[in-house]
């Protein structure tokens, strides 16, 4: 198929046609997800916020489903797929393979999406995204998720065939970028997610349409959770790239060692997928021996990997910064970063947000012993809203501040606000999590509707704090959905009313990557090394928080009830 | 700007890993380390660990022996729904049903006996939440899990149920009294 490069006079970056339309779409389409997800989270906060308890029950559980859907799969997963174009079409400057098959791809995940939010709001596929069997939804729920992963299936395709047209046409030289490496891991793991997930939701669907019987309620949590857990794993590669490439871009950072980086990712390729034991680690069918040995082999070595991101990361920015003279003291690289630019202010907000709130509070949670303290408390969703969304989502809104105007050829609106946005969403997402956490620790339920039991045969009164940690979450969340709300404004509002930028050159034939010449590469390799103490500062910190936690909680759990 | 453009130094897998590097994959090998050694010690020397005694069993099953024990063992019954109250056996073994949406019968144990509560749903999932303790176990239909509990105080208990189960879920609220 005939097709045209444009190269982007701001960022100098190569976009073909196709693969540029393509990332358009997948974005656009995902943040409409996020605007429903958006919507429905402040119904759900609306609700928790005992003061206020706004939905009834029916409602409140149909809206939490949708709530789950649209933000964990359908926002995240459109978003990844225009990041896995970018990673590779863009990024290698050749042409997307199969682009009519993307489109099918696309639309699919279209119709999947829209079948099974319809299937959601109808009213009678009230489950939660991980709907555990034995309770059923109607056959288009399980279906329109079933279509939505064939196409983000055929994405991680058209994503691995991209990479062999690079190689092919020798677009580069050497070895492929970091940032589409990390891709290329998060397309790995994709495709193991996406087999898992169809390894369960078939048979799901078969038995909503009465052609199978039964379905085993254990082996659906095991098989359910290689998708639900493996799929966090695409989510944690693909911001990890994303910083890096929001660390290149702002800085000219460039890794500290492309070695420990890559190797960092191939562990996460390697150990994550079984981790998917520690969403079951209060499950009757699994022995001890098995949940240790996947919590701890399988999800300590992607853990270290994590660490080694969270090193690496700031490592590069403190050196590319120090490189540009800013040597004083431990930290003045990072006082003299760009805080007004929310590319970068959104990924370090990111960066700290996952690390300290996410991370830790994971790893604590998928501890064999200590999850029996938080198993299905606020204390779950507490800590994935600081992984996945002041993680994952603010990486994504800040990304987007860079993309705007490269991809859409538009310049941001309202610049003031832009850069408040990612603080706004940032920290109250983080403070967010920090409350639902507590409200966790104190026992509070997530999927509840009523704090005050109504209509039981008894009365249980929760501890004074866990009604203040409730109000608190309803405060955070309102100020973290308007957080949200303003990059949705600023985003679309940008593409309509945007000052038009100029689109660069446009030619038929891509233009290669230069091979850096061995000048370049001795000058980059000898005067090259640079110390980051202020890193290993902020690392330690983390590490200290992290042992401090940890074992505070091996502390609560010895004065529980004995059990055996 | 490397991160987006193939790495300068083309033998990258050559280069050197910086001291500092080192330093930082090492504490957190060791870190991993002690995290895996802490749950295997705790399963030797740590009292709360999670019981492994699983047996496959069917709704009406369980239900038939969780009929024998309260109608063995029923001391009163409690509300305006007659819920029996049952005093498990020191050291024997209870039952608890999980079902749509109440936690049955009401259990009455005593303060440092050991008891072997056995779980199981009748219906959907659901999650036992023992509160103000804060112990959360999941219940799944199909599965008979044989916990082993010994209650630290005394005190009024709630079971609130912490698996979303259906339109009444928040009114799954179970009772053990502690003596
Ligand atoms: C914009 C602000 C957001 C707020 C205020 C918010 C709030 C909440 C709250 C309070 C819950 C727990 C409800 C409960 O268990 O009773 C929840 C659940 C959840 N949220 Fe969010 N959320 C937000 C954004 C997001 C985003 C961006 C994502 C994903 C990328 C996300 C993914 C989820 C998921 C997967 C659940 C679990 C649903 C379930 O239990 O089935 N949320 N959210
Ligand atoms: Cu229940
Ligand atoms: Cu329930």
């Amino acid at each position: 198929m005939a097709t045209t490069y444009r190269t982007c006079p701001i960022s100098g970056l190569q976009f073909e046609d196709q693969a540029e339309k393509l990332m358009r779409w997948n974005a656009v389409a995902g943040v409409l997800a996020l605007l429903a997800g958006g919507i429905t989270a402040l119904l759900v906060i609306l609700t928790r916020w005992p003061a206020i308890k706004l939905l009834p029950a029916d409602q409140f559980y149909l809206i939490l489903t949708a709530h789950g859907v649209d933000m964990l799969i359908l926002w995240i997963i459109f978003f990844e797929i225009a990041v896995l174009y970018f990673a590779s079409s863009t990024l290698l400057r050749c042409r997307l393979a199969a682009p009519k098959v993307a489109w099918f791809a696309f639309w699919l995940m279209v119709v999947g999406s829209i079948m099974t939010n319809v299937a959601i709001f109808q009213g009678e596929s009230t489950v939660m995204f991980t709907s555990y069997v034995p309770m059923q939804a109607k056959w288009h729920f399980y279906l329109g998720i079933i279509l939505f992963a064939v196409g983000a299936l055929i994405g991680c395709g058209i994503f691995f065939g991209t990479l062999v047209v690079a190689r092919r046409e020798k677009t580069y030289s050497g070895s492929i970028p970091l940032v589409t490496f990390g891709a290329l891991t998060a397309a790995i793991i994709a495709t193991f997610t996406i087999l898992s997930g169809a390894g369960i939701l078939v048979p799901t669907f078969l038995w909503a349409v009465g052609v199978i019987k039964e379905i085993d309620a254990q082996l659906y949590r095991m098989v359910w959770w290689g998708l639900g857990h493996s799929s966090q794993q695409i989510n944690v590669s693909a911001h990890v790239s994303i910083w890096y490439l929001i660390a290149a871009v702002v800085f000219g950072a460039k890794p500290l060692s492309e070695k420990v980086s890559r190797f960092a990712f191939l562990l996460y390729i390697l150990f994550l997928q079984l981790a998917s034991a520690h969403h079951l680690l209060s499950d009757p069918g699994m022995s001890a021996e098995w949940k240790v040995l996947n919590t701890s082999y399988f999800m300590y070595f992607a853990v270290m990997a994590s660490m080694i991101h969270g090193f690496t990361v700031p490592g590069a920015v403190e050196a590319a910064q120090r490189r540009k003279g800013y040597t004083n003291g431990l930290f003045e690289w990072l006082r003299k970063a760009p805080w007004g630019n929310p590319v970068f202010s959104g990924m370090f907000i990111s960066l700290v947000s996952f690390g300290f709130l996410g991370g830790i509070s994971g790893v604590v949670l998928g501890t064999e012993q200590i999850n029996m303290l938080m198993h299905n408390t606020f204390y779950v969703p507490g800590h994935f809203h600081t992984t996945v969304v002041s993680g994952t989502t603010l990486a994504f809104m800040a990304v987007t501040y860079l993309l705007v105007p490269v991809l859409f050829k538009r310049q941001m609106i309202l610049p003031k606000l832009c850069q408040i946005q990612p603080y706004l969403f940032g920290i109250s997402m983080s403070v967010l999590g920090l409350v639902m956490m507590g409200a966790g620790t104190l026992g509070v339920s997530r999927r509840h509707w009523d704090m005050a039991f109504s209509g039981a045969p008894f009365q249980y009164e929760w501890p004074g704090a866990a009604n203040l940690m409730m109000g608190l979450t309803g405060i955070f969340g309102v100020l973290a959905v308007t957080g949200g709300a303003l990059w949705i404004l600023l985003v679309v509002g940008s593409l309509l009313f945007g000052k038009k930028l100029d689109g660069g050159k446009v030619s038929d034939r891509p233009t290669p990557i230069p091979a850096s010449t061995p000048a370049a590469a001795a000058v980059a390799h000898g005067s090259d090394h640079v110390a980051v103490p202020g890193t290993v500062v902020l690392a330690l910190l983390l590490f200290v928080c992290f042992v401090l936690y940890y074992f505070v909680n091996w502390k609560y759990l010895s004065e529980v009830w004995l059990l055996s | 700007m490397s991160a987006i453009l193939p790495p300068s130094e083309r033998l990258w897998w050559k280069q050197p890993i910086d001291k500092i590097e080192w330093a930082w994959i090492a504490i957190a090998f060791v870190w991993g380390m002690v995290m895996f050694v802490m749950m295997i010690y705790w399963h030797i020397n740590g009292k709360q660990n999670l019981s492994n005694e699983v047996y496959k069993t069917s709704p009406e099953l369980f239900a038939a022996k969780a009929e024998k024990f309260i109608a063995e063992n029923t001391v009163r019954t409690e509300t305006d729904q007659q819920i029996p109250v049952v005093k498990v056996p020191a050291g024997g073994d209870g039952y608890l049903i999980a079902r749509l949406w109440a936690w049955y019968p009401i259990l009455e144990l005593e303060k440092g006996k050991t008891y072997k509560i056995h779980l199981s749903s009748m219906d959907y999932n659901h999650g036992f939440s023992l509160q103000p303790v804060n112990i959360n176990i999941q219940v799944i239909p199909g599965y008979e899990h044989v916990v082993k509990m010994t209650p630290t105080k005394e005190g009024t208990y709630a079971i609130v149920c912490n698996e979303f189960c259906g339109i009444g879920h928040h009114s799954m609220l179970g009772r053990i009294y502690v003596k």
